[in-house]
């Protein structure tokens, strides 16, 4: 757990970076701190490891006041990802993600043994390990910066901007990536962004800061989404506020029509859905492929998982030339599809869905 | 070069002199400059003063210095600790302002890098900062290296010059074949310390010659510490001190 207690920060020049925040992070969540530049979000979160000490109040790990422990002990803790990965140009990408462990005492060996390991957790190729960071594209670089951070398993992992510098393709497949690897590890993961669309896919709990360091919700992202407690917080959801709220409702409840048995070639017959039309799935890309009268084809279109979101459903559908995505259940099986009609009852105002 | 090649184990002898009195002062100014910079590159007042002392050691004439050293620290006026000392008060002089410049080019994200990830500030200065600016750093070393060999020269004036003598007594004797000797082996030495910092610098900088990626296409591939600066031509470096 990591407790801000009325923390603020004033700059000797008179700037208010942080004004009395008060923030609770649980213990394996992944709060992600958002909000324009300005607005103390990476101050704040560099209180945690003391690279920014409060000019009020104090930050707690566990109780224990960060203040009371040796700044270089509390780091050697506490992952850090930076921006622009921050890598050791004059070391090896290996090293690089060996050198917490040197840091920490390990030998060279043990400290590489353990990089290498880190290496195959973010999946990076074991060939990169001899390369400089100059030698590797954007998106390797910050991959290498987050094996780094997590080559000593700290419990605390603190990320700054991580994903900002690099484009949007890689940026999509690292968060994808660090969402994916946060399942399995489970780490107090801090981020801090100034995207809100990546504060909402990442985070469980997310801190909306306002210029000035002022907090202006706590809360998960589909509250953030849907009951937005200021004006501030409105302002920075605005865009498609609705249509991201599908992202968190669930297929649950959905209307399905079985689907025929297939015919020659695994061709089945969609007539009942609409006239000539029929359709051929592909299990080993998880798409089909919609075919007309006149034998045209129309894919591949994903297949959607019974646990989708409403979002993810309801784009299947849009994308589909007969407004119908075939449905794959909890155990494999794909034996039943829906149509835009069959979402209509599960896209309700979201004040209802949570009456 | 008759008299090189007539005069071999006594130009050998100069040689040797010759390496000792430039050697020994540009490794105490590579060492005591950085020593001043690592200790002293974030205070920017002590900066401000060790930058302008060592400048205005840089202004006195190497001739001047030469004869001065031994009546503020008791030697004999021909001892050759006198060169030594003096040479290395212009190797450090020039040196401290690169070794600040070559601190100052670490990029601040690889600083900030290092403490977040529990650098002390003590080791981050020797196995980050220090390792950073090697290159930048061997570019003013060859300079440095090159100027004192120059002005060794200067001290045969006061009769420790190494291979300078051989000025000094060509002249004397009007004797032009030896003064050609004279340069010629004092340009070698030249080259061969140009060479040597280069070959070393570069032995220990392997990260700056593994050529690009082939990777990126995004265009955001870091960039590296600046390439070492070109190496100031000789001749300047030189002629440069002829007025000490």
């Amino acid at each position: 757990m990591i407790t801000f207690e009325s923390v603020s920060k004033l700059y000797p020049g008179g700037t208010q970076a942080v004004t009395d925040l008060d923030l609770q992070i649980a213990t394996g969540s992944f709060t992600v701190l958002v909000g324009p530049s300005g607005c103390g979000k990476t101050t704040s979160m560099r209180m945690i490891n003391r690279m920014v000490a409060p000019t009020g109040g104090r930050v707690l790990i566990d109780g224990q006041d960060v203040a009371d422990i040796r700044a270089v002990t509390l780091r050697l803790g506490i992952g850090y990802v930076l921006q622009n990965a921050g890598l050791f140009p004059h070391r090896t990408v290996l090293d690089n993600i060996a050198t917490v462990q040197r840091l920490l005492g390990l030998s060279k060996a043990q400290a590489r043994t353990k990089a290498h390991e880190a290496m195959e957790r973010v999946g990076l190729d074991a060939s990169l390990a001899t390369r400089y960071p100059a030698q590797l594209s954007g998106g390797q670089q910050q991959r290498v910066g987050v094996a780094r951070a997590l080559a000593a398993d700290p419990p605390i992992l603190l990320m700054d901007e991580p994903f900002s510098a690099v484009d949007p393709i890689v940026r999509l497949e690292l968060q994808q990536e660090v969402a994916h690897l946060q399942a399995e590890i489970k780490k107090t993961i801090v981020m801090v962004t100034h995207d809100i669309d990546e504060a909402l896919t990442l985070g469980d709990r997310i801190a909306v800061l306002a210029p000035g360091g002022v907090l202006h919700q706590y809360a998960a992202p589909i509250d953030i989404l849907a009951r937005p407690a200021t004006d501030f917080v409105a302002s920075l959801v605005a865009k498609d506020r609705g249509f991201r709220t599908l992202s968190f409702e669930t297929l649950t409840g959905l209307g399905t029509t079985t689907l025929p048995a297939s015919g020659p070639g695994g061709l089945i017959d969609m007539s009942a859905l609409s006239p000539g039309w029929s359709v051929q799935v592909n299990r080993d890309s998880g798409t089909a492929a919609w075919i007309d009268a006149d034998g045209a084809v129309f894919g591949p279109h994903p297949l959607v998982p019974a646990d989708a979101s409403l979002r993810t459903g309801l784009d299947a559908v849009l994308a589909s030339p007969t407004s119908a995505a075939l449905l794959v259940d909890g155990t494999g099986n794909i034996g039943s599809y829906f149509t835009l009609a069959d979402l209509g009852p599960l896209l309700r105002p979201n004040e209802q869905a949570r009456a | 070069m008759n008299w090189l090649l007539d005069n071999l184990p006594q130009a050998l002898g100069l040689t040797v002199e010759h390496l000792y009195l430039s050697l020994v002062p540009t490794l105490v100014g590579v060492v005591v400059a950085l020593g001043l910079g690592l200790a002293f590159g974030n205070r920017p007042r002590a900066r401000a003063i060790i930058t302008a002392v060592a400048s205005a050691i840089f202004t006195i004439p190497s001739l001047a210095l030469f004869v001065v050293i031994p009546s503020i620290i008791g030697t004999q006026i021909l001892d050759p600790l006198n060169v030594v000392l003096a040479l290395a008060l212009y190797s450090t002089s020039l040196l401290v302002r690169t070794v600040f410049d070559a601190l100052d080019a670490v990029a601040p994200e690889v600083l900030n890098a290092a403490e977040a990830l529990g650098y002390s500030h003590a080791r981050r200065r020797i196995f980050v900062d220090l390792p950073l600016a090697v290159a930048p750093l061997a570019a003013g070393t060859r300079v440095a290296a090159v100027t004192n060999v120059s002005l060794v020269s200067v001290g045969a004036v006061i009769g420790v010059g190494g291979l300078g003598q051989l000025f000094v007594s060509g002249y004397q004797r009007n004797y032009p074949d030896q003064i050609l000797a004279g340069i010629i082996v004092i340009l070698l030495v030249a080259l061969v310390f140009d060479r040597v910092i280069a070959v070393t610098a570069r032995l220990l900088t392997p990260w700056l010659h593994q050529g690009a990626s082939a990777a990126s296409g995004d265009g955001k591939r870091r960039r590296t510490s600046p390439a070492p600066a070109a190496p100031a031509p000789q001749g300047l470096a030189a002629s440069g001190r002829e007025a000490k």
